[in-house]
């Protein structure tokens, strides 16, 4: 038997409610009552935040592919750094995860040299091509949590029909990037004074809020589930929240960087700045914060986009969508939400912990004794200065260099074991 | 062909510049615009008139990247170059940076490597300038960066209206045509407000982005309704190249509503400017008797054109020299 103590901490669990100090125990890899008698591991966490460890919905792995960019140890290494203990990934590889055998790769790989939990997402049609279905049962039984194109959206509306129709069986949900093709082919900003200024092809707003009442109108047909992937406007936060408060089975993400960010930042052409959806303006943040704050959107996600700098470093039409956002997520929270007032620190960590589970459907993001204990321990006042050259991802592509931020992750605990220390001893 | 010293050339425009690079008017304050105009009218006197060669620029080396085709801006610049005795370098080439297997910074920094120390580029991408001049040391000159902007093609535009009108206070300019996809508009918009200028652009809906109000210009989509109030009317090419799907029905509507002929030259005011930035499609924008007519200064903007290369490009290499605002 393995004992492990986080002593005196804020702990905090969305799930239950909790936010006490008190010490955390954890005993061969579940959360545990405390255990009379010899302890093996402690760790003094006195002023530090103790919390589940943050479950990502949306990370690009590019292995198998890829791998130039980006391996699933990089990745994992990075998600661990920054909190993420894990990790759901897009099935945008070559070949497509449309497959049982390209799913089992990833969780075999995923054991071999993944510093973190890997769930992956298989593709809904065939070659991620918006055609044919996958076979989505077969990828299910090989251990895709959910199903999904990635950044392809499913843009036949009988393909996304019969994909909620089908997916439902099996009990998985379908995650789409809303956005209408047609609306933001060659885009690469907002559709707003600063496309205007800027001579930039612009993705208005109402592409994604087309593809989002599409997709709730579909889901309560046919009864299935769907997930919004990373929505932008202040009109898809409306039409999210009228949806569940009738009680169609839709969630919804968005990413930090589509919170401290507009659409602005592309005066500097800056092609780290380029994110699909595309950073919008001051008044689709103020929609997105209230639907962080009322529970209308229930996660956010890093959507981690390793892009290596000679593709990226290119003038803005040509450079890839993306940012590397795993090492980043929790301090741009904190400035965005808790910074500014918007929510407590519990609300916060329910966004990135069982928020995030409950849209992939895992088992994951509390401290419930006998779950798998995977803890983030967080040192929430301390300052420090953002430095992608230090990344663990293998790419660089964050347009925060430089940013002096608050809140750090300090330790990381997957399965009870500790798998990052800022300090260097994990 | 002779050249006149250095002692007796008149710099008008010397002191108010400082910028390091010429990315696009938006950057750029009236007082440095001016500088500009100042010194082309100084060049135009005593080079262009008097087909004289200045020994401004000798020993120095420009190079002309263009990854967009073009022809008169290309050749302008090369010509205004020599007038002031730089060596010029052209480079040439088309599609996009990764087709060619060499991104343009590469290119740029290889000619830069040869010694130039002053690059003008066309690019079909926004923002390719800005991205440069982050990373060469030479100063950058932006020949058009996709839609976004053409500062020279403007700085003349401006320069031709004011060498016949002298000022732009109370002055009414109308952009015609494709706003959406016009570097020349975006420009002129800059330069027009910050010297003063009232500006309409007018074209049809599908090619007026949003919000550009917030530019301090009026909107209209009735070339008609706006003729019997404007002093110059620049009609804008038909972008044919840059236009995805169907922003008009038709080139015969277009010309219906948008196009400038004797019968509107007839509704315009009797001293109106008509000013096009080329190459025209003639009987799309213009018909052949408006754009030979006697409001016509298209082929004086050509020339202008020269004066105000000659005048960024010794500007740019001035400052380069004598590193005034570093």
């Amino acid at each position: 038997m393995t004992t492990t103590v986080i002593r005196g901490g804020r702990v905090i669990d969305p799930v239950e409610g909790r936010d006490e100090i008190a010490d955390l125990w954890m005993v061969d890899g579940v959360f545990a009552e405390p255990v009379p008698g010899q302890v093996d591991r402690e760790l003094d966490a006195e002023g530090m935040i103790v919390c589940p460890g943050f479950v990502e919905t949306q990370a690009k792995l590019q292995e198998s592919g890829w791998e130039e960019g980006e391996t699933i140890a990089t990745a994992t290494a990075a998600a661990v750094a920054g909190g993420v203990t894990s990790l759901a990934c897009l099935p945008e590889t070559e070949p497509v995860v449309d497959n049982r055998a390209a799913v089992e790769f990833i969780r075999r790989q995923a054991e071999r040299t993944g510093s973190c939990h890997v769930f992956p997402l298989g593709a809904v049609t065939k070659n991620r091509d918006g055609e044919e279905l996958a076979e989505i049962g077969q990828l299910v039984e090989g251990g895709a949590v959910a199903l999904t194109d990635g950044k392809r959206p499913i843009a036949n509306a009988e393909i996304m029909r019969r994909g909620l129709e089908y997916s439902s069986m099996f009990g998985r949900r379908i995650f789409d990037h809303p956005q209408v093709p047609e609306l933001s082919a060659g885009g690469v900003m907002h559709e707003g004074l600063y496309s205007t200024l800027l001579g930039l092809r612009g993705i208005p707003a109402a592409a994604e809020e087309i593809l989002v009442a599409r997709d709730v109108a579909l889901a309560e047909m046919t009864g299935g589930s769907v997930h919004l992937m990373t929505i932008s406007t202040a009109a898809s936060v409306g039409l999210v929240r009228r949806a569940r408060e009738r009680g169609v089975d839709v969630t919804a993400s968005v990413t930090p960087h589509h919170l401290v960010l507009t659409d602005a930042e592309l005066q500097t052409f800056d092609s780290n700045c380029k994110v699909d959806p595309p950073l919008r303006s001051r008044e689709h943040i103020e929609a997105m914060m209230e639907g962080l704050a009322d529970g209308t959107i229930e996660a956010i996600c890093s959507d981690h986009r390793p892009v290596p700098i000679e593709e990226k470093d290119l003038e803005l039409d040509a450079a890839p969508f993306g940012i590397v956002g795993l090492e980043t997520m929790l301090p741009l929270c904190v400035r965005a939400l808790i910074d500014s007032e918007r929510l407590e620190w519990p609300q916060l960590i329910g966004l990135l912990t069982s928020g995030p589970a409950h849209v992939l459907g895992i088992d994951r993001g509390s401290l419930v004794q006998g779950q798998v204990a995977d803890v983030v321990v967080i040192d929430p006042d301390a300052e420090w200065s953002i430095d992608p050259s230090q990344f663990r991802s293998q790419c660089r592509n964050s347009p925060f260099g430089g940013w002096q931020v608050r809140g750090r992750v300090e330790v990381v605990f997957v399965a009870g074991d500790k798998a990052y220390s800022r300090e260097g001893d994990a | 062909m002779s050249t006149i010293p250095d002692d007796q050339l008149d710099r008008p425009g010397g002191s108010a510049w400082t910028s390091k690079h010429l990315l696009g008017l938006e950057d750029l304050s009236s007082g440095e615009i001016t500088a500009i105009l100042d010194q082309a009218a100084e060049f135009k006197r005593c080079s262009l008139e008097s087909n004289t060669k200045l020994d401004l620029l000798s020993g120095t080396v420009v190079a002309n990247l263009f990854f967009e085709p073009s022809t008169r801006t290309r050749t302008s610049f090369s010509l205004a170059a020599k007038r002031l005795s730089a060596d010029t370098i052209d480079f040439t080439a088309s599609g996009s940076s990764l087709s060619k297997g060499e991104t343009f910074i590469d290119t740029a920094r290889n000619i830069e490597a040869m010694g130039a120390s002053l690059v003008v580029m066309r690019h079909k991408s926004p923002g390719a300038p800005h991205l440069l001049a982050r990373r060469v040391g030479a100063a950058v000159l932006n020949a058009g960066d996709g839609t976004h902007e053409h500062p020279t093609q403007a700085l003349l535009d401006l320069f031709t209206i004011r060498e016949k009108r002298g000022s732009f206070e109370g002055l009414t300019v109308t952009l015609v045509g494709d706003i959406l996809h016009s570097r020349v508009a975006r420009s002129n918009i800059w330069g027009l407000k910050k010297l003063g200028a009232r500006v309409i652009v007018c074209g049809p809906s599908t090619l007026i982005p949003p919000r550009i109000e917030e530019l301090g210009v009026e909107v209209s989509h009735r070339l008609d309704d706006v003729l019997a109030e404007t002093d110059c009317i620049n009609l804008l090419r038909i972008q044919f190249e840059r236009q995805r799907g169907a922003f008009f029905p038709s080139i015969r509507e277009y010309t219906h509503f948008y196009g400038m002929n004797a019968q509107r030259l007839k509704a315009a005011r009797d001293d109106v400017m008509i000013l096009a930035p080329g190459p025209i499609n003639r009987g799309v924008e213009l018909t052949p008797e408006v754009a030979d007519g006697p409001h016509s200064v298209i082929l004086d903007q050509v020339t202008n054109g020269l004066a105000v290369r000659m005048a960024c490009l010794y500007l740019l290499h001035e400052r380069l020299r004598t590193g005034v605002g570093q």
